[in-house]
């Protein structure tokens, strides 16, 4: 694979600035590249993002449909979050079936939200044990610039601010009409730290995922508690290294994440 | 084609305007931008009234599996996909048999216009989602895919333009909208050709349809096609014309240079 080989060149480089404490781009460890949203791009979607960290791209929708609920759980709606990791962002990208990739980001997105309580289930009943609201959150990777993780966790929770309930009117929704917000409590953000040698960094670029050994999302609310972690890679952390983002850098990084989740503007 | 609509609808009213305001040749308002994703070879972004579809080439690369390799030319892959959000109920992720259709026929006019026989035993794949839904979304693919396929660089015959005509309410009219695909008698011609020899690489229809509305709304797809033509050339002089394009090609020279170093 002529790709790998690439990345084994640049690892060295990567890691011998990180033990001058620089990145490659320039940012400190614990900075976020730039990021962009932008709300309610499509208008078949009942809420909608675009946004871009660096230059990783991802469209998300949201789609709100009337399902039966679970018989364990009656009078509660449910959040389904899906991602296609499709040739559109990547050259290493395969089209077809979610791999375990997308389907491990999906499902760590959707326990960053679920966990964070941040849908409010108990409100998107319409007729107990018979009809609830389904909220579909869909994530189009469309350019492959590094941590989809952070991006798509972004992506989802402003797509879901931006959602709006269609009227839904004898046993039909009706297009274009819409009964209100989709009822939230808070939100939360995720934050991927990589290591490289034995260097740890925030929102990593492409090279950095690619030369990473291991990596660690971990999801916050707006209230700074814990939601959701996620370790992935061969390499490993040390106890001391867990402690370090979890009880400390991951808030201290999370912070322009939130700020600007927080004064998003909601339907 | 035929749909659910009221027949007391007027689809053309006495000043010739149309439901949303629109003359008869007269196409919604397009936006094309090349160069918008930063991985792929090459690639664009298409607005067509609220269509929108971003298209992603990549190659001339190696044919995986290998023996679907051709020996004489490359082969064109076409993936055309609508994300879940795209249309009114939730779509099921996975492509289905309308999606498998209109990317083979999405291939075939692109196979058309490339000069595949250049890059024997090679693939050229074009990736395509719609992210945003309402009438005519192949021909707003099919037109990322082709400025897309000029900004990777492909060698091509020409541009691939296309346009949907058709037919609501007795009148032949372009670029219907979803409202007039369901008119009772709708009929829908989406069409695409090379413009500089007139060739058409694309063409379906479903509906009910004389030889005299057949004749107008040719020659209609003709004339509209010509303006789709003229904004995708426009979005890939933009592109390669500005200060911004040249400044990276000279960044990818000085690339190679430390390479040689």
């Amino acid at each position: 694979m002529t790709e790998e080989a690439i990345w084994n060149l640049k690892k060295d480089n990567i890691e011998s600035l990180l033990s001058k404490g620089e990145r490659a781009d320039g940012r400190k460890p614990d900075e976020y590249r730039e990021f962009k949203i932008e709300l309610g791009k499509y208008h078949h979607a009942e809420g909608s993002a675009f946004v871009t960290l660096g230059k990783t791209k991802i469209a998300a929708g949201v789609k709100m449909s009337v399902e039966k609920p679970y018989p364990d759980s009656p009078d509660n709606g449910n959040i389904s979050v899906n991602a296609e990791m499709s040739p559109i962002a990547s050259p290493s990208f395969e089209s077809g079936p979610p791999r375990e990739e997308a389907v491990e980001l999906a499902r760590v997105v959707d326990r960053g939200i679920r966990e964070a309580k941040i849908v409010d289930v108990d409100k998107l009943c319409i007729t107990p044990g018979e009809e609830v609201w389904t909220v579909f959150v869909d994530l189009r990777v469309l350019d492959y610039d590094g941590n989809l993780f952070d991006a798509c966790t972004l992506a989802a929770i402003a797509a879901l601010v931006n959602t709006k309930i269609p009227k839904y009117e004898d046993g039909k929704i009706i297009d274009g009409e819409y009964t209100g917000s989709l009822p939230l409590n808070g939100f939360s953000t995720m934050s991927t730290f990589v290591k490289i040698g034995n260097h740890i960094v925030v929102d990593p670029s492409l090279d950095e995922d690619k030369v990473m050994s291991a990596r660690i999302s971990v999801s916050v609310n707006e209230k700074g508690q814990l939601c959701a972690m996620q370790k992935g890679g061969i390499g490993t952390f040390t106890a001391e290294e867990i402690d370090s983002i979890i009880t400390d850098r991951v808030f201290k990084a999370a912070k322009p994440l939130q700020k600007v989740i927080k004064d998003l503007p909601s339907k | 084609m035929a749909g659910k609509g009221n027949e007391n609808v007027t689809y053309v009213d006495k000043s010739g305007k149309r439901l949303d305001g629109r003359k008869v040749d007269e196409l919604r308002p397009i936006k094309v931008d090349v160069g918008v994703l930063d991985r792929a070879d090459g690639s664009a972004y298409v607005e067509w009234g609220h269509n929108k579809a971003i298209a992603a080439v990549y190659g001339p690369r190696e044919v995986l599996p290998k023996h679907m390799a051709n020996p004489y030319k490359a082969i064109m892959r076409v993936y055309y996909r609508m994300a879940p959000f795209s249309v009114p109920e939730h779509k099921r992720p996975a492509p289905g048999r309308r999606e498998i259709e209109i990317s083979k026929v999405l291939s075939e006019a692109l196979d058309a216009a490339v000069l595949t026989e250049r890059f024997p035993q090679s693939q050229i794949e074009v990736h395509i989602d719609i992210l945003d839904a309402d009438a005519g979304t192949r021909i707003t693919a099919l037109t990322a895919a082709s400025a897309a396929l000029a900004d990777a660089g492909i060698p091509m015959r020409d541009l691939v333009a296309g346009v949907s005509v058709g037919k609501a309410g007795g009148r032949v009219i372009a670029d219907l909208t979803k409202a007039e695909e369901d008119a009772s008698d709708a009929v829908d011609i989406p069409m695409a050709i090379l413009p500089s020899t007139k060739e058409v690489v694309l063409l379906q229809m479903d509906g009910i349809l004389t030889k005299e509305e057949w004749k107008d709304a040719h020659e209609l797809a003709h004339k509209a096609a010509e303006k789709v033509y003229n904004l995708q050339k426009e979005a890939l002089r933009k592109r390669y014309e500005s200060a911004e394009a040249v400044e990276e090609t000279e960044e990818i020279a000085e690339t190679k240079e430390e390479v040689v170093e």
